[in-house]
């Protein structure tokens, strides 16, 4: 032993950099089938690429003015997006008003963004929440500081989604936890309640959820006694997330050792502290990368709202494309928005992704 | 026996059918520093689980400090502040780091401030001997580290009992003295009231007042330590001693 440890010289260890044409001999030409499905993928890029970046960019035309220009050109029309960009991203609202709903989207994609960054987790983060809201509220809404007043009923496109995406998420993440932790209850009658709410819920489809609250819930109200129609779609869009947001931090909570309880207890922690100090923080940290999909689900699931005529991005997408002046350019409306859709729900996921390496304490097994 | 800090009194258990713990009574005089052996599944674990109500017990009394044991939330949680416990697996959070491990404690049940809890906390780690290592997390520490934060944070509850559940078997060889040293300096010189569960018995001839051998939920032998290793009565005792003594 101690011989062998004497001589034991330390070697580096094998070299792995091969250069590029050891790379490609190794991973794409290794054997015929792989060399056969390159050449095919590559022989399919090639055909597939080059007709794409000519539509989207080479012959795409950005500034005509009327439709038959437009499609003389033979490639995509985003000089549609620039004329009717308005439409998409703000709906019907008033069209010189248009600046508040700018301005309160703005408001809360910065709002969204704050919170994201560890420096503003402070206390006072809850109440630039409240001003960020208020603000937005007042924006939308007007009626106020000489502002004419907006329906809600006209409102639409983005800062609608955005709306109903951020109360979605907020509202059905607390709602969740609640529901999670329920279902793991020793008392019988919380359990029971718990389980058969996420039960019913989740047995039913979004749609038939926002169906409900649109067309049945007014025939069991009241006379004269109604809820707004945008504030039923939001509640639905809550209580749907909320299902499956407990199922999945329920996920999280079978995750952690009985250990961590027991180490817990035996320092007399109430079960609240337990929850708050040890167990939650550990269980949703496991469950970050299911629960980003929920979200990111949530917010591509606003668009279901068309169904009970909210006018979200979607809807506003639809209404553009039916204008008779300019028919026939869906292609680059729906891409259009479906860059938008994109562009927030990468957001999420990156984010979370640095979040999981943020809050990486050595301990994964 | 009026001023004993821990009565069992006839106490059982069942898991299912199967009886765990059959008519334990023990009685601990306070800063007696017990040690209790037996073979696996008898049930030595689940006795001490039972003092900080880890484990319910279905039958008789336990009177810890001065109150019993009930089903009474206050009252549990009240004991669990006086009673720390070392785990064999040494459960630490770890997803705070060892002064967080240490201050949650004090800081959320105690009510201290955080300086006052922090300072206690440090105060601890140099008598475990790893006041470097308050910034890390668990899980950059070794197996007998963990172990001594461990300890650490019981301590830092100030509890006037405290409960070792095997606290070295999960240790690899080489980390079990570290971890015994620091147990034997504590019951030197804190005259604190101990019970440990643990087959080293190097340790239980240095510390201990009273060793208890149990077998099959049951009490089998109680004695000094040097009566109890050199001078076994029960046959079961000397069978187990045998196995374990080599």
């Amino acid at each position: 032993m101690n011989q062998a440890t004497a001589t034991a010289t330390e070697l580096p260890p094998p070299r792995v950099h091969q250069g590029a044409i050891g790379w490609m001999r190794a991973s794409l030409f290794s054997s015929p089938l792989n060399t056969l499905l390159t050449l095919l993928v590559a022989w399919l890029l090639l055909m597939v690429i080059p007709a794409m970046v000519e539509w989207l960019f080479i012959r795409a035309d950005f500034s005509a003015t009327t439709a038959q220009e437009c499609r003389a050109s033979g490639g995509a029309c985003w000089a549609f997006i620039v004329e009717k960009h308005r439409l998409i991203l703000f709906g019907v609202y008033p069209y010189d008003e248009q600046w508040r709903p700018l301005l309160a989207t703005i408001i809360l994609i910065a709002i969204i963004v704050c919170s994201c960054m560890r420096r503003f987790w402070k206390p006072w983060l809850g109440l630039l929440w409240i001003a960020a809201l208020t603000l937005v509220g007042i924006l939308m809404w007007g009626g106020v500081f000489g502002l004419t007043h907006v329906e809600n009923d006209r409102w639409g496109g983005l800062p609608l989604t955005l709306i109903l995406a951020t109360f979605g998420i907020a509202a059905a993440f607390p709602f969740g936890l609640l529901l999670a932790l329920g279902r793991r209850s020793h008392m019988p009658a919380v359990k029971a309640v718990c389980v058969i709410y996420i039960e019913l819920i989740r047995g039913v489809p979004l749609i038939s959820l926002l169906f409900m609250s649109s067309v049945m819930l007014p025939l069991f109200l009241p006379e004269g006694f109604s809820i707004d129609k945008l504030l039923r779609a939001q509640i639905a869009l809550i209580m749907f997330a909320a299902a499956y947001i407990a199922e999945t931090v329920r996920g999280g909570l079978q995750a952690i050792p009985a250990g961590q309880y027991e180490g817990a207890d035996s320092l007399g922690l109430s079960y609240w502290q337990q929850m708050r100090k040890i167990i939650l923080p550990q269980a949703l940290k496991v469950v970050i990368p299911p629960l980003v999909g929920i979200f990111i689900s949530l917010f591509k699931d606003t668009s279901l709202v068309v169904i009970i005529g909210i006018f979200d991005l979607t809807q506003a997408a639809k209404t553009a494309v039916a204008d008779a002046a300019w028919r026939g350019f869906s292609a680059e409306a729906y891409l259009f928005i479906a860059f938008i859709y994109f562009i927030f729900c990468f957001s999420i996921s990156r984010y979370s992704q640095s979040l999981e390496r943020h809050l990486q304490t050595g301990h994964q097994r | 026996m009026s001023e004993a800090i821990i009565r069992l009194e006839n106490v059982n258990k069942w898991y299912g059918q199967f009886h765990v713990l059959r008519n334990i009574n023990l009685n601990v005089a306070p800063s007696e520093r017990i040690v209790i052996c037996g073979p696996s599944g008898s049930g030595k674990s689940t006795m001490i689980r039972c003092i900080n109500r880890l484990e319910e017990h279905q039958q008789g009394n336990i009177i810890v400090d001065g109150v019993e044991l009930t089903n009474d939330l206050k009252q549990i949680e009240a004991i669990r502040r006086d009673v720390g416990m070392v785990f064999q697996h040494f459960n630490l959070f770890p997803h705070l780091t060892v002064l967080e491990n240490l201050t949650l404690g004090p800081v959320w049940v105690l009510k201290k401030s955080k300086a006052e809890a922090e300072a206690t906390a440090m105060k601890y780690l140099e008598r475990v001997r790893i006041p470097d290592q308050a910034l890390k997390y668990p899980g950059q520490l070794s197996g007998g580290q963990q172990q001594r934060v461990a300890i650490a944070r019981s301590l830092c509850m100030s509890p006037k009992i405290m409960l070792f559940d095997e606290p070295t078997s999960a240790l690899d060889p080489e980390m079990v003295k570290e971890v015994l040293d620091v147990m034997v300096r504590l019951a030197e010189e804190s005259g604190m009231t101990m019970l440990c569960v643990t087959h080293e018995m190097g340790f239980a001839r240095k510390v201990a007042d009273r060793v208890i051998f149990m077998d099959k939920g049951e009490i089998i032998e109680e004695n000094t330590p040097d009566a109890f290793f050199d001078n076994p009565q029960n046959e079961r005792t000397k069978l187990f001693l045998s196995q374990i003594l080599h």
